[in-house]
């Protein structure tokens, strides 16, 4: 018995430095920030803001079939009178295709069933006449996309707010909603329209450039730019200083003319980006680069600021590359989102708002805390003077338990709501339970004239179903609000479920190796102070 | 130091009593809930606008109105916090018309701009708000509503696998009729149900279960030693040994719960208000509505001549193995 109680001692001790570090870490800066280090509080005890957004993704569906229904339409050009539409605003993802003949028939369903168009079902409804409709992989494609696209976007533009720790990340309670929380942040308002804003992202031709400095760039425009040019500066992609350019005033293409920017690498396996354009600013487009090929360059402007600077290698309709010299992967992907995240993809409302100010989070944690002590010394108090020696038993193992359910959340990485706060007096309450059904039922065991060791044993036995079952139910029940849960009510059920599970371990471990221990030393006829 | 070391009231022969009780609660609550306050619904399932603003000196409600009615607001309510001998704090609610999805900041703009520029009084800052839009609202609502009854299925099932299904219907019962106190509660006292408490409400489910299966666990117990005595004798008996149990217990969850309510805070109001109710109704339920329950149903078994034993259900080992035990 001596021995196996040396080796329950060592394991209980390794569980409790095991969640001390879980708490603290290796401290430094003082105690309280460590802990804040490992233990990461909520909106509602930080204070913060936390937005839900829909993202309207049939405006992408419907812009998609718009740009597809253009190309055809030039594509049918050559068939009189064979015309591509859309008939029904309610069904944006079908396109109409009226007046063939049976002459050109064939003709026509070879140029529907084109490469182009496979993500379309195309199908014949009589009197020559086809729709393609969008098949709903495709449509679910786009609408995924859509979202990932704003999710890069959002969080781009939230990243100018400084904010620490920001959270944005797709919603699951509905289709195609966005979460975005932010601590520290208590202007909900400021916060909704930056990132309803557009950015503005342009592409210029450029005149004379680089420039080391600002009077370089003067200089060559003999003291200020004329009126339909401007000097801008910008890294230009190459990192380090800025490089000043003269820029034609008037953009060839804005953000909203971009649907698209991916990475890729072009013939020799460099990386290059390739983008696309809508229609109506590829047409612009090729107009321009079509004149300039090979002689001009144009840069990428955004916010006002180069960000790099291409050579017009070819004409570009709406499908083009941006390449040349010193792209790198990394520089590719971060470049392509930011083209692509220029601008959002598709319009966005808002469905909640909520704001909880500092100040507010900060009683909320005092008024928590007290809560917890307070409810805390009256169960210790009265188990001791209820249960004597026994009572410091179950205090003890009170105490751990608050210890490890702390040091899992620590090492989980879980974060503390008020609500979770609750969870651990709620915890309190309910982890003291299993100590007073274990003592009642040792008490009813020495009653009937057993030793206390025997006492013990059958008492711990008897009292060990009941635990497990009426753990089980509040476990069941937390797992529940833990899947259906949202924030604030999600800290709960995990403190909850923590706390219980600590609370086997307690109970019935530690107490019991604490009972053994007590017994040892007192000898066999011993009796037990409960 | 020991309360009821050997208690021996009989708790079946009080159980109308105990009906009588229950009735009085439940009928005034469900009053309240179809006649009077109706469900309090809080910002999170019928949607609107919630804002909590504090004031640097004592508010005054009327100014207060007078001046959102300046600035073309008129449908709000206006309520201070009670709770807080200092606290300046009223929260400021309007419906949910001025938190549609398309315009969805418009009610707190409204409020904030109205306040700035009418209300004279002493300077204000927000301290919180909930915004909450048709289309949310809808969804928490289910997604509440389906949380409640996935825990109580699930319940039903993890006491149908350890005991046998009468056991479990009465434990479901039991839990029904703590939440629909717990709820008429809230009705007649016109706090609002918020997303937190209905954590509340599922973790006092939970709870119920607990102590209702303690007991059972209990009869459980006592029906596999003795096949002769009654299931009255032996269910008052079950009870009455695990009375002291259940009273410290719940007792001391009771004191950790009413240090929530008193010190915990404006916020976490109506979560602690429901879980003071409910942890005392819980305990109170397994002896007075699960127990009965049980008993009844196996007289109405016997007096329509079927076999009279209940069955002492599954987990209990034959009383061969349990005599070694021993």
């Amino acid at each position: 018995m001596n021995k196996n109680l040396g080796t329950k001692a060592i394991l209980i001790a390794v569980v409790l430095l095991g969640c001390v570090y879980g708490i603290i870490g290796i401290p430094h800066g003082g105690l309280k920030q460590s802990i804040l280090n490992r233990i990461h509080l909520g909106l509602d005890l930080k204070g913060g803001v936390h937005l839900v957004l829909q993202v309207h993704v049939e405006e992408a569906i419907s812009s998609a079939t718009d740009r597809d229904m253009q190309t055809l339409n030039t594509e049918l050009a050559q068939y009189s009178g064979v015309t591509a539409t859309k008939l029904d605003p309610k069904h944006p993802e079908s396109i109409t295709i009226s007046g063939t003949t049976p002459a050109n028939q064939s003709d026509v369903r070879s140029v529907l069933n084109a490469n182009e168009y496979q993500a379309y079902d195309v199908n014949s409804s009589g009197n020559g006449n086809y729709t393609m409709t969008m098949k709903q992989s495709s449509i679910r494609d786009l609408e995924q996309r859509t979202l990932d696209t704003s999710i890069e976007t959002i969080r781009a533009r939230v990243d100018a707010l400084g904010v620490s720790e920001p959270q944005i990340e797709q919603y699951n309670l509905g289709d195609n909603e966005i979460l975005v929380q932010l601590p520290g942040i208590d202007d909900a308002g400021h916060v909704e329209d930056i990132i309803q804003s557009t950015a503005k992202l342009e592409i210029h031709p450029v005149v004379s450039g680089p420039y080391d400095n600002e009077a370089a760039a003067l200089a060559a425009v003999n003291g200020a730019p004329p009126p339909d040019q401007v000097i801008l500066k910008g890294t230009a992609g190459n990192g380090g200083t800025d490089q000043y350019y003269i820029l034609k005033r008037a953009a060839i293409v804005e953000g909203t003319d971009f649907r698209d920017a991916q990475p890729s690498t072009d013939e020799n396996g460099r990386p290059d980006i390739t983008f696309t354009l809508t229609t109506e600013a590829g047409d612009r487009f090729y107009k321009y680069t079509n004149d300039n090929k090979g002689t001009g360059s144009m840069a990428i402007v955004l916010e006002n600021r180069i960000r790099e600077v291409a050579g017009i290698e070819g004409a570009i309709r709406e499908q083009g590359r941006i390449s040349g010299g010193g792209i790198s992967q990394e520089y590719a992907q971060s470049l392509s989102m930011m083209l692509r995240t220029g601008s959002l993809p598709a319009s966005i409302s808002y469905i909640e708002t909520r704001t909880v100010g500092p100040s507010l989070g900060a009683e909320s944690i005092h008024a928590g805390v007290v809560a917890a002590i307070a409810g805390m010394l009256a169960v210790m108090i009265f188990m001791l003077v209820y249960y004597k020696g026994a009572g410091v038993n179950a205090d003890l193992a009170l105490l751990l338990n608050l210890i490890i359910l702390l040091g899992f959340m620590g090492f989980f990485s879980a974060t503390l709501t008020l609500p979770g706060i609750a969870g651990v007096i709620l915890t309190i309450g309910m982890g003291v339970d299993s100590n007073v059904l274990i003592f009642e039922r040792v008490r009813e065991e020495l009653r009937l004239g057993k030793t206390a060791a025997i006492a013990v044993q059958d008492g711990f036995a008897h009292a060990w179903i009941t635990i497990i079952d009426t753990h089980v139910t509040t476990v069941v029940s937390a797992l529940i609000l833990l899947v259906f849960g949202s924030g604030p009510v999600k800290g709960f059920a995990l403190t909850l479920i923590f706390g219980l599970l600590a609370n086997i371990f307690t109970a019935v471990f530690v107490s019991r190796t604490i009972f053994d221990w007590g017994l040892s030393r007192k000898g066999r006829d011993a009796a037990l102070s409960i | 130091m020991e309360f009821f070391r050997s208690s021996n009231i009989d708790w079946l022969g009080k159980k109308w009593y105990f009906l009588g009780f229950s009735l009085i609660f439940s009928v005034a609550g469900v009053l309240s809930l179809a006649f009077w306050h109706g469900v309090p619904l809080g910002v999170d399932f019928k949607g609107g606008t919630q804002i909590k603003v504090h004031f640097d000196s004592t508010p005054n409600d009327a100014h207060i109105r007078q001046a959102l009615d300046r600035a073309g607001v008129h449908d709000e309510i206006v309520q201070s916090i009670s709770g807080g001998a200092t606290s300046n704090d009223e929260v400021i609610s309007l419906p949910l018309s001025t938190a549609s999805d398309t315009a969805h900041d418009q009610g707190r703009a409204e409020v904030e701009a109205a306040l700035k520029s009418n209300y004279k009084d002493s300077g204000f800052s927000i301290v919180q708000e909930d915004i909450v839009g048709p289309t949310a609202g809808k969804q928490l609502t289910k997604q509440a509503a389906w949380a409640v009854l996935y825990s109580l299925l699930g319940m039903l099932v993890y006491l149908w696998f350890r005991f046998e299904l009468i056991y479990g219907v009465a434990a479901v019962v039991a839990v029904f009729h703590d939440t629909l106190i717990t709820v008429g509660a809230f009705s007649l006292t016109n706090q609002e149900i918020t997303l937190t408490v209905i954590a509340a409400l599922l973790t006092l489910i939970g709870y119920s279960m607990n102590d209702t299966i303690v007991v059972f666990d209990r009869i459980r117990e006592n029906l596999a030693l003795s096949r002769r005595e009654s299931l009255s004798d032996v269910v008052n008996r079950s009870i009455n040994q695990t009375l002291s149990r259940t009273v410290i217990s719940s007792g001391l969850t009771f004191l950790t719960v009413l240090s929530l309510y008193l010190f915990g805070g404006e916020v976490l109001h109506g979560f602690s208000f429901a879980l003071v109710i409910g942890i005392l109704i819980g305990t109170y339920s397994s002896i007075a509505v699960a127990a009965p329950m049980l008993v009844a149903y196996q007289d109405w078994r016997g007096s329509r001549g079927k076999t009279v034993s209940l069955p002492a259900a599954k987990g209990v080992a034959p009383k061969g193995a349990r005599t070694a035990k021993r």
